[in-house]
């Protein structure tokens, strides 16, 4: 089973947006389809998140799970280099990153791997 | 059908939106013929900060810069058509905009307007200073104070409104309470009606920030396309006497209403799912989910509200010194090394003087860390169009402006080959926030004489 797994970056299965109060942002991830949901509760978890923004040092990591959406919303404290007020980034928003939370590497499934390959 | 619902359109974001949004709303409200309400939303956190600015130097500024070119293609239609206006762009000066608006209905032949001003929210006055030093931290009072403001709510906009307001101009509110206060108007709601001000505030939260739902912020060619995006549609929400909701766009426009925009502005500056605090109402959509009922027509079922918080949120905005920042360009053989070079030479010419931070644009610039450990992490890529960006911020004026100086000299110091040099030199706002008791900020409104 395992040598079926195809990884693919999450920007294949989900779409994301960002929002920011002071130095906190908030970076929604949302499932295309139906069936990724599950992929991503299992695989897109609160160590990854912080593993992967390790050099913008939060001070912490929480994740809500919304299944009726079919989406998670992280929530990471301190990951703006001090907000809008302190810090020195062109994006101090913090805007940008969801597109760097798209580029964590999801396992799939053959068939969804084929499928995602089909699409246009 | 429809006139059991209203209609409420939101034709403005942020501050600086498109000023061409709002005339299809504004059609499309009068072609339904049920009950419309036109709403701008112009304050970002620190915008209110700039308006106080501004109305220091001239105390007949202080309202939305863009207060005019938003209104003047539709304040006709709006009044002639019994669509309320309201909106935040009186930011630090509603009665200022009051008057504004004013002459903008006369020069249009409207001799008669009701307009309502909204106030109580701005704490930049004599009393402001004594009540926020009991609950800020220690460390903010003695800082230079630009702009304080509590966070309005809905009923002071729906009493206006109720009174006969056709433009209701308010300071600093929750952007949620521009919705829900003209909803509270019509349909009677009582201020504990929890679930139907839930429903309604996730509304407004949808509206809030105009385009977002509407394919705005979201086209990903080849994953998420939009169609006609240049001619993006602003949303309206229909709202029931329950504040259960549809959201649709302006007609004849491009964009899109579906079940994705409407996923990604609902968790949109959201934290926890079951506590979105408005001065309203705590907002609940943990149990929420989305149906599309047509084309470009989605409702959000589930959504509960729990009693709203017994404080208002208060913003408060300080001189934060000066930040400084220059760009240069590298480009062809050798272009990565060389922009490396430059940021080398700034860093050992400024020393430890100010904290710095360097980017290499076309190599990495937003992902990184104000402290430099990715870039000096990433092994040089030969990348062949850079742009080299330096960027410090100092309470002093003049050690930055030694920062600018020394990026200007890397013209005939530096490296070889670099072009396109700019430099800018901003002033910062600290803001920081806390929470005050409701009773000690009463809302008023008055009819502008």
């Amino acid at each position: 089973m395992n040598s079926d797994l195809t990884r693919v970056p999450l920007h294949r299965l989900a779409h994301s947006r960002t929002g920011d109060k002071g130095d906190t942002a908030n970076i929604s991830v949302i499932a295309y389809a139906a069936e990724y949901f599950p992929l991503l509760v299992e695989q897109v978890t609160e160590e990854k998140i912080s593993a992967l923004f390790l050099h913008r040092q939060p001070s912490a990591v929480r994740r809500y799970v919304l299944p009726k959406l079919g989406a998670l919303n992280f929530v990471l404290d301190n990951v703006l280099d001090g907000g809008v007020n302190d810090s020195l980034n062109l994006d101090s928003h913090g805007k940008t990153l969801a597109f760097l939370l798209l580029t964590l590497e999801v396992k799939v499934p053959a068939e969804i791997a084929r499928s995602l390959d089909a699409r246009p | 059908m429809r006139q059991d619902t209203l209609a409420i359109g939101c034709a403005a974001g942020f501050g600086g939106d498109r000023t061409d949004a709002a005339a299809p709303i504004v059609e499309t409200l009068i072609a339904r013929g049920g009950p419309g309400v036109l709403i701008f939303e112009m304050l970002a956190e620190r915008t209110l900060a700039l308006a106080q600015l501004d109305r220091r130097n001239d105390s007949d500024h202080g309202y939305a810069p863009l207060l005019e070119p938003m209104l003047r293609p539709v304040l006709r239609r709006c009044l002639e058509n019994g669509i309320p206006l309201v909106s935040n762009f009186g930011a630090a000066n509603p009665r200022a905009a009051g008057r504004r608006i004013r002459r903008l209905a006369e020069e249009q032949g409207i001799s008669k307007v009701r307009i309502a001003l909204v106030e109580g929210d701005d704490l930049f006055n004599a009393r402001g200073p004594e009540l926020l030093s009991r609950y800020l931290s220690p460390a903010d009072p003695g800082r230079e104070m630009v702009s304080a403001n509590v966070y309005l709510g809905a009923r002071v906009i729906a009493e206006a409104l109720r009174a006969g307001a056709q433009v209701v101009v308010t300071g600093r509110v929750a952007d949620p309470s521009l919705t829900v206060g003209p909803a509270m108007a019509h349909f009677n709601w009582g201020e504990t009606d929890w679930d139907t001000l839930g429903r309604a505030t996730v509304a407004g939260h949808l509206l809030e920030c105009g385009a977002q739902v509407t394919g705005g912020y979201f086209a990903d060619p080849g994953f998420k396309d939009v169609p006609d995006l240049h001619a993006v549609g602003f949303p309206i929400a229909e709202i029931a006497a329950d504040g259960s909701f549809i959201i649709t766009k302006a007609g004849a426009t491009g964009g899109v209403v579906d079940a994705r925009t409407v996923k990604e502005q609902l968790l949109y500056e959201l934290h926890d799912p079951a506590a979105y605090l408005t001065p309203d109402v705590v907002a609940d959509i943990s149990d929420a989910e989305i149906a599309e009922l047509g084309p470009n027509r989605v409702t959000v079922r589930g959504v509960r509200g729990h009693p709203r918080p017994e404080t208002l949120k208060a913003t408060v905005c300080f001189a934060g010194g000066w930040l400084g920042e220059g760009e240069i360009s590298y480009a062809g053989p050798n272009a990565e090394a060389r922009a490396r070079l430059a940021a080398e030479i700034i860093r050992r010419r400024i020393g430890d003087a100010l904290s710095l931070r360097f980017d290499l644009i076309g190599v990495l610039s937003v992902f990184g860390d104000d402290r430099g450990g990715t870039l000096s992490d990433l092994p040089p890529s030969d990348a062949r169009d850079v742009r080299l960006r330096v960027a410090g911020a100092h309470a002093d004026h003049a050690q930055v402006e030694r920062l600018l100086s020394e990026v200007t000299a890397l013209y005939t110091c530096g490296p070889a080959g670099g072009g396109g040099l700019r430099t800018s030199m901003t002033p910062r706002l600290n803001s920081v926030s806390c929470f005050v008791p409701r009773e000690l900020v009463p809302a008023t409104f008055t009819f502008l004489e």
